[in-house]
């Protein structure tokens, strides 16, 4: 279906079905049950995996084909966001062309770091694009305070050109994000029984750009420049004694994942409009590169997987607190109780950042392809003792 | 005229001169050998003629064309394949995925942005990398982790990536080196498979006598960065220069 | 004259900073050819060595004071240190005053410790792994450390104090004989780069001079040969991982009272010397040091108001300017050995 083979038309529509039915399965929990704190299914927190998975998707065509590792990507992130805000300021609250600016400011700065970059491979591009990140950083936190809000970020105001929308509302508001008239906020809650869902339109827009852009690497994945970009990472020796020349492909590969970091931004700002310096700090550029390898570097589905995973860390696991931990034991006698929350409540609520690092480290040293190859591996480990089985029971017959 | 021409290259590395004044015309559809003791230079004259490395002084042609100050990938496309010492392959692609480049790259050149299309629909592509994995017997290994294989089978599949565009010229860098003996031979009649199928010209570095005498044509001796003489098999065995530079001082 | 002078004063303590850490670096990546972005969580963890120093020497008890009341009349009690048992008042006093120096012994052998621990249990299994991969792990090793620390000793930084007799400041242009009051330099400042110049000299010491740093030497030019000579060259990297934990450590140590310890510090000292271990050149220890010094110097420079002035920002982004341009023009930094992570 659409160019892909029966593989990869499974991986998408596998990952279609998981977008459309987010609200579905990430509120598993009735409202009113104590597991209620786990429901994930707010459009808040919805937006923000569809929207990393974006993020993560575009680090992977870079980092998971080339093996080039950049530390700098959150640039690009910032760039969109900082982009798509001044066409909300100045053009319209349309996200539209917020998109198309963002997309395309984010490609240019990165045809111009990724040149610079390229020209050094290994940990020295590593620290090319960590230098530029971080020098982007400390200007829009500084210097660049008229374009980029400075310390407070970027924000709309009242008084805003907004040459083809409205300065402000008649209730004299300030505009919301919209798409041709239909606001991102824009939400349905539909109570079934005892549970709730929250069907929210930006959410679905989100979900519905992350599926193209999903779409799209799948298709570079497959192409021969994608199999170029494989070779690349592999053994570029040999490929330079082949006849091709790795750099304008590496530089493309670049440049594409930087618009996809920019797409993300701008989603961001439509979601909620406003842009600060700390997007593209360089722990929001590691964040990137921890989702990535999670979830399974060079893999389809492994950013995405990773990308959701540490969004749920970060918003649900990280508000149990010890008295939560306390219900959950309180079947147990109190001394083994306070001695189980004494265990685990280190890796929880605010401690999630040490169970993400371990979890991170246990799949660098493991699971060199992430939680997908974990996945295939316990697959293939279970059809091997089911055969195994078989023949055992077989041989006896012989 | 011969296919490559070497004139009056000359290369030093700090004080030490690697070539000195090298003359070598290799003709089309030969098979010619580059021998010589250790430290004779061999490596830094393939070198010169790959663009890894740029002579000091003298011209490398090619075809008619002058090779001197292009990058490697750009003399790949004027028609020089180059084998390595250790063969060199993509480890991490499927054997099939590793013929399909060269094919690539000799069909859409050193760059396109070819990132749409599937590389399974490129039929003629398969079907091209396909016949030469069958050429050289490894069809069945078609969708193995090319790391994975033994040397051997590592070597031929580099041998295929360089055949499959259809090279004009084709380097091999001792492509027995550290090989065992039945290796060797199996080598060696790859080699002559390939020379009986097609029209090409095959330069070879190599320090084994039995490779040498088995293939080449011609053989040039290179000692301490200069040609001592050009001639063919049947000449060299047992030309006191030869000897000289093998055997040392000790015998004069 | 005496601007640039005290612009180059204020630069050193930075400086002496990031060349100790980016010592370490250099020697655990000449040493094992590992690049460790867990190096600045061992700085973190030696400042944190001096924080929980300081709190074991103060760790006192409830003494009642015969005689007084507060002021609901309650008997009077006051916190008396335990050291004040053992040393005596004033001896005691002086111990808790001077925790941050005493520090270094205790330091030593923790960071030392915590080395050995690290390379044996972690980084050596990912000698034989790509560079990225060793990046990836450490930067995870840096995250689990820095949770460690946080979760024991909070979010928020722990100011401890330099002993009294460092505090202060004092006229550094009248020493040297210019105008009284042009520059007034911190005493812990000049302490702390005293204190680096002695630690490098040791390290450079130690490896140039005894028959140990030859080898090591030796191995980290070519490790095959010096192995084939059947020496162990793996047990002298560990104990090389051991020290270079400890010279970060150290500079953790005496950084603190300059700035007072977060969890995050070693993350952003570690980015900022990463950039300094590549402009001084991968795997070149002189390199690494000049650099330190010079960017911190540097950085130093570009924050005087005439030069803000000029350049707006410049301050802000100086370094990673240098480091791209460095890395541009001269690939293997200012002092960097042919070959060393190349291609």
């Amino acid at each position: 279906m659409l160019g892909l083979n029966k593989q990869d038309t499974t991986i998408l529509l596998v990952v279609a079905a998981l977008t459309i039915f987010a609200p579905f399965i990430l509120n598993p929990f009735p409202v009113d049950s104590a597991m209620a704190q786990f429901n994930a299914g707010y459009p808040d927190l919805m937006q923000r995996f569809v929207i990393f998975g974006i993020f993560a998707i575009g680090f992977n065509i870079l980092f998971g084909l080339t093996g080039y590792l950049s530390f700098g990507h959150a640039a690009f992130l910032g760039i969109g966001s900082y982009s798509a805000v001044w066409m909300f300021k100045l053009l319209s609250m349309n996200v539209i062309p917020a998109i198309i600016l963002a997309v395309i400011m984010s490609g240019l700065f990165a045809v111009v770091i990724g040149y610079v970059s390229l020209r050094r491979s290994g940990i020295y591009f590593s620290i090319l694009t960590l230098a530029f990140a971080m020098m982007m950083f400390a200007l829009a936190y500084s210097v660049l305070t008229p374009i980029t809000g400075g310390e407070t970020g970027l924000q709309l105001a009242l008084d805003d050109p907004r040459i083809l929308g409205i300065s402000a509302t008649p209730e004299g508001n300030i505009p919301t994000p919209s798409l041709f008239g239909v606001e991102m906020r824009a939400s349905t809650t539909v109570p079934v029984g005892a549970w709730e869902f929250t069907f929210n339109f930006g959410y679905y827009f989100c979900a519905l750009i992350m599926l193209v852009a999903f779409y799209l690497s799948v298709r570079i994945f497959r192409s021969p420049f994608g199999l170029t970009l494989r070779a690349i990472k592999s053994n570029q020796q040999r490929l330079n004694y082949t006849g091709v020349n790795p750099k304008p492909y590496t530089l493309a590969a670049f440049v594409i994942s930087g618009m996809y970091a920019g797409l993300a931004g701008a989603l961001m700002a439509s979601m909620d409009p406003l842009a600060g310096a700390e997007r593209m700090f360089w722990t929001q550029s590691g964040e990137v590169v921890l989702m990535t390898i999670l979830g399974g570097v060079g893999t389809l589905f492994g950013p995405v997987l990773g990308a959701g995973m540490i969004k749920y860390m970060e918003n649900i696991i990280s508000k149990i607190n010890s008295d939560i931990l306390h219900s959950w034991f309180a079947f147990l006698p109190d001394g083994l109780e306070d001695l189980i929350v004494a265990i685990i409540y280190p890796f929880i609520g605010k401690g999630w950042h040490l169970t993400l690092g371990l979890i991170f480290m246990l799949v660098v040293i493991f699971l060199p392809g992430g939680l997908v190859e974990g996945g295939q591996r316990v697959r293939s480990w279970m059809k091997n003792r089911g055969k195994s089985k078989e023949e055992t029971s077989q041989t006896p017959a012989e | 005229m011969g296919i490559l021409e070497v004139k009056g290259v000359n290369k030093r590395f700090g004080g030490l001169q690697a070539l000195g004044d090298v003359n070598l015309s290799i003709k089309e559809n030969t098979v010619h050998a580059i021998i010589g003791p250790n430290g004779a230079g061999k490596s830094t004259l393939l070198n010169c003629l790959v663009g890894k490395l740029i002579p000091d002084s003298g011209s490398v042609m090619f075809d008619g064309q002058s090779v001197l100050g292009r990058k490697p990938h750009e003399i790949n496309q004027m028609g020089i394949s180059r084998v390595f010492q250790t063969p060199e392959i993509f480890t991490d692609l499927s054997v099939i995925e590793n013929v399909m480049i060269p094919c690539f790259a000799k069909r859409d050149g050193a760059f396109r942005l070819h990132a749409v299309e599937a590389v399974a629909s490129e039929k003629d592509i398969v079907e091209q990398a396909e016949q030469m994995l069958a050429d050289v017997n490894m069809l069945d290994k078609r969708n193995m982790h090319a790391g994975s294989m033994s040397r051997g089978d590592k070597r031929r599949l580099e041998m295929a990536m360089c055949l499959v565009q259809n090279p004009k010229l084709l380097l091999l860098d001792e492509p027995t080196a550290g090989m065992a003996r039945a290796d060797t031979n199996n080598t060696i009649d790859l080699l002559k498979e390939i020379k009986e199928k097609r029209d090409i010209t095959m330069a070879i570095i190599e320090h084994d006598m039995h490779v040498v005498f088995s293939l080449a044509e011609r053989i040039t001796v290179l000692a301490q960065g200069t040609p001592l003489v050009e001639e063919t098999p049947e000449n060299i065995k047992g030309h006191p220069k030869v000897r000289e530079a093998y055997l040392g001082e000790a015998q004069v | 004259m005496d601007a640039i002078i005290l612009q180059i004063l204020n630069g050193l303590d930075k400086g002496s900073a990031y060349a100790l850490i980016a010592l370490g670096l250099t020697l655990i990546f000449g040493t094992l050819g590992v690049v460790n972005f867990a190096h600045g969580a061992l700085f973190m963890i030696g400042a944190f060595c001096a924080v929980t120093l300081s709190r074991i020497l103060s760790a006192s008890h409830e003494v009642l004071v015969e005689g007084k009341t507060d002021f609901l009349g309650n008997p009077l009690k006051e916190d008396v240190p335990y050291v004040y048992d053992w040393f005596g008042e004033s001896a005691g006093a002086a111990i808790i005053d001077w925790s941050v120096p005493l520090s270094i012994l205790f330091a030593i052998p923790v960071m030392i410790l915590v080395g050995v621990i690290m390379e044996r249990g972690l980084i050596k299994h990912f000698y034989k792994r790509p560079h990225a991969d060793q990046i990836l792990v450490t930067f995870g090793l840096a995250i689990v450390l820095q949770e460690v620390i946080k979760y024991y000793f909070g979010a928020n930084p722990i100011p401890t104090a330099a002993p009294e007799a460092f505090k202060g400041s004092f006229d550094f242009g009248a020493m040297i004989g210019l105008d009284p009051n042009t520059i007034i330099y911190p005493y812990w400042r000049l302490i702390y780069f005293c204190f680096a110049a002695i630690v490098i000299g040791c390290v450079f010491a130690f490896l140039q001079f005894t028959t140990f740093g030859m080898v090591v030497r030796a191995g980290m030019a070519d490790r095959e040969t010096v192995g084939l000579l059947g020496i162990d060259i793996d047990k002298r990297f560990t104990i090389m991982f051991g020290i270079a934990a400890a010279v970060a450590g150290l500079a953790g140590v005496m950084y603190v009272p300059i700035n007072p310890p977060n969890y995050h510090m070693g993350m952003d000292f570690l980015v900022l010397s990463f950039v300094v271990v590549v402009v001084g050149g991968m795997g070149s220890l002189g390199g690494a040091v000049l650099a330190g010094f010079l960017l911190g110097i540097l950085e130093s420079f570009a924050s005087m108001r005439e030069v803000i002035d000029l350049i707006p920002g410049i301050n802000q982004v100086i370094i990673y300017l240098v480091a791209i341009i460095v890395l541009l023009t001269r690939p293997r930094g200012l002092m960097g050995r042919k070959g060393v992570m190349e291609e």
